[in-house]
């Protein structure tokens, strides 16, 4: 029904690695996003929203409440996690 | 009534017996062809009654049309479409032909214009769904695929007991819009939130999909959910609970989901979480609002139906792999199946151009225009989460984090078309969203592109991706499953079972020790006076008798002579 699938060690070696994995492209990953981020809020502080409630109005609103409400979820989350989290043979 | 149309329901429910008594070719192309046909005669489906017959005194309404029903239908039936052909390698015909059963009843469901028809097709969805994660043949799959009927028939008697209820409330078996007020709407409400996937019994989801076969999941994900979305958007529209009963969902998925390591329970935890947004809608209950409910349901199938295609092109090509602890990396070998994932992870976290970002944005943006700021500023938190556990989360740790060494390679044909139609339709309806818009309830002149709203999606969508790679090692996965209300039936109540077991068991056995010994208290006493040595037993000699006829005599005498 299924299909036993090839396996290899995977590569130590940056030069054995496939080039989007190795260390080098992924600090370049992280500079261009970084540039992302700041371009794309300096984008949003040209557009003129409807405003309904008047906080979403103000400069970068979004960029910090998506940042702000993810990290709150996974610091939740992992509170949470400490109470309710069992290993996963429990119901066995 | 005008010209007689086909049922397109019955038409997949009818093919589920002929599948089979087929096999090679034949099967292949009917499990392509049935649920084209279904989709054309879905689209003939006038507005209105177009077929009743009689039952007992009411006429039951096999086929009312509306935008809203031949949207849910349309997209029930392309679903079993590409469900099938991605489906076509599954050796189990049984889950195929639960699939289709489960699959028409849904649209029957869709066209349901009374309240019995709805019900009957309500319960052969629940008969068909538990055949298919029953199909997958394993014992974690039986055992969940049993806890799953247990909740749906349970939700089927309540929304039974709703049903007749109204029926004698109103005298009428009409399925249409209804007020909460009676303790029978109440019922009904509760029947159908138990299919949405609500709490306190949204365990029932994560616990059965992810158990299905590796094709079997790729239909739970639509129909059950979503004919719930549809019900509630038909008969509940604008109840004032469903927000926060959404609300509650939306976040509940996100939270779980985060806790999550099993990558299909991953998807099933965001399966909550969207349906959470759509029951949000519901409750608004504005035309913008349903607009964005139903837009968001049709886009939502699509993209979950893709993601967990991805999923399970994984399984069938890793020998069943299912946990983000075993995987990683893979998308250096299987680039196609790695691509359909992050498009449907990108259209579920409705990243612009993509079908989500067209659908759920109504739904916000219906909040906004009601004044519901708590409403509006929770969603938009979760609009951050959804890319948090399902946009980067899922192709993440299946596709990149560390690598596994796993080298699977793309799955066959058929798979990889199924994947590449609706990653197709996700990124059509996304840069092209007047067709489906067209199709909605009401009339909408809405533009999800305007160039504030791009901005506000992405900035949220591109820091929350900063968020997950900075909180990534508060994310590292771990063997674990977390709890949820189902503990309380799968652990304390069999543990109360138990013990009631132990305490019953203690107590018969005093009752037995005490009953033995008043027994034996009784046949010792017995023994004593009547046994072989006792007093009242023993065979007396005839000399002795003679004695005490003699002393009982003179006894006599010596009365009789001096009293």
């Amino acid at each position: 029904m299924t299909i036993e699938p090839n396996r290899i060690t995977p590569p130590t070696k940056p030069e054995d690695m496939h080039w989007l994995v190795r260390p080098k492209t992924i600090r370049k990953l992280w500079i261009g996003g970084i540039a992302l981020l700041a371009v794309i809020v300096a984008m949003g502080s040209f557009a003129h929203p409807h405003v309904y409630f008047g906080i979403e109005g103000t400069f970068g609103f979004f960029a910090w409440y998506g940042l702000v409400a993810c990290v709150a979820m996974v610091v939740g989350a992992k509170l949470l996690g400490l109470i309710l989290k069992r290993g996963d043979n429990y119901y066995d | 009534m005008t010209d007689f149309i086909f049922p397109p329901g019955l038409v997949l429910i009818l093919g589920a017996f002929i599948l089979p008594f087929v096999s090679g070719q034949i099967k292949s192309a009917l499990t392509l062809l049935l649920p084209l046909i279904s989709l054309g005669l879905v689209q003939s489906v006038p507005d209105g009654v177009s077929l009743s017959i009689p039952f007992m005194h009411f006429q039951l309404e096999l086929l009312d049309g509306s935008n809203l029903s031949r949207l849910f239908a349309t997209i029930f039936a392309l679903m079993a479409f590409a469900g099938g052909l991605f489906a076509l390698n599954q050796k189990s015909t049984m889950e195929m032909s639960s699939a289709f059963a489960y699959a028409g009843s849904a649209i029957g469901v869709a066209f349901a214009g009374d309240l019995i028809t709805m019900f009957i097709y309500w319960e052969l969805m629940a008969v068909g769904s538990s055949l298919v994660i029953w199909s997958a043949m394993t014992d974690a799959s039986y055992k969940s695929s049993m806890r799953y009927i247990l909740m749906h028939l349970l939700g089927g008697v309540i929304l039974m007991v709703g049903v007749v209820g109204h029926v004698v409330d109103t005298g009428s078996i009409e399925f249409s819009a209804m007020e909460l007020g009676s303790f029978a709407t109440w019922m009904m409400l509760v029947g159908f939130l138990i299919n949405a996937g609500a709490p306190p019994f949204s365990s029932w989801l994560p616990d059965a999909y992810p158990e299905a076969s590796w094709s079997g999941t790729v239909f739970l994900s639509a129909f059950t959910t979503k004919t719930a979305v549809f019900v509630l958007l038909k008969g509940f529209p604008g109840a004032e609970i469903l927000i926060w009963v959404g609300l509650y969902m939306i976040m509940y998925g996100i939270i779980y989901a985060l806790l999550e390591n099993d990558m299909r329970r991953i998807l099933a935890y965001s399966i909550i979480n969207q349906v959470g947004f759509m029951v949000v809608g519901a409750g608004i209950g504005t035309e913008m609002a349903i607009n964005g409910a139903a837009a968001h349901a049709f886009t939502h199938i699509i993209y979950k139906a893709l993601l967990l295609m991805s999923a399970g092109s994984v399984m069938y090509m890793t020998g069943g792999k299912r946990k983000c602890t075993d995987l990683g990396g893979l998308f250096q070998s299987m680039p196609i199946t790695a691509m359909a994932g992050i498009i449907g992870a990108l259209a579920i976290s409705s990243f612009p151009w993509t079908s989500g970002f067209v659908s759920k944005s109504m739904t916000t943006q219906a909040a906004a225009d009601m004044g519901l700021g708590f409403t509006w500023f929770w969603m938009m938190a979760a609009s951050a989460g959804v890319f948090l556990h399902a946009g980067i989360k899922f192709p993440w740790f299946v596709f990149f984090q560390k690598d596994s060494g796993l080298r699977p390679k793309d799955p066959p044909w058929n798979m990889k078309a199924a994947m590449i139609l609706f990653a197709f339709l996700c990124i059509a309806i996304g840069v092209y969203p007047d067709p489906l818009y067209a199709m909605l309830p009401f009339p909408t002149e809405y533009a999800p592109y305007t160039y504030a709203h791009v901005m506000e999606m992405l900035q949220i969508l591109l820091f929350s991706g900063l968020a997950f790679f900075l909180t990534l090692p508060l994310m590292k996965r771990t063997l674990t499953i977390t709890l949820d209300t189902d503990w309380f039936f799968r652990k304390l109540g069999v543990s109360v079972a138990r013990a009631g077991t132990v305490l019953i068991g203690l107590l018969l056995a005093t009752v037995h020790r005490v009953r033995d010994k008043a027994i034996g208290w009784a046949i010792g006493t017995a023994f004593t006076h009547h046994g072989p040595k006792g007093a009242l037993a023993k065979s007396a000699p005839a000399g002795l008798m003679v004695m005490w006829t003699i002393i009982l005599l003179l006894v006599y005498l010596v009365i009789y002579l001096f009293v």
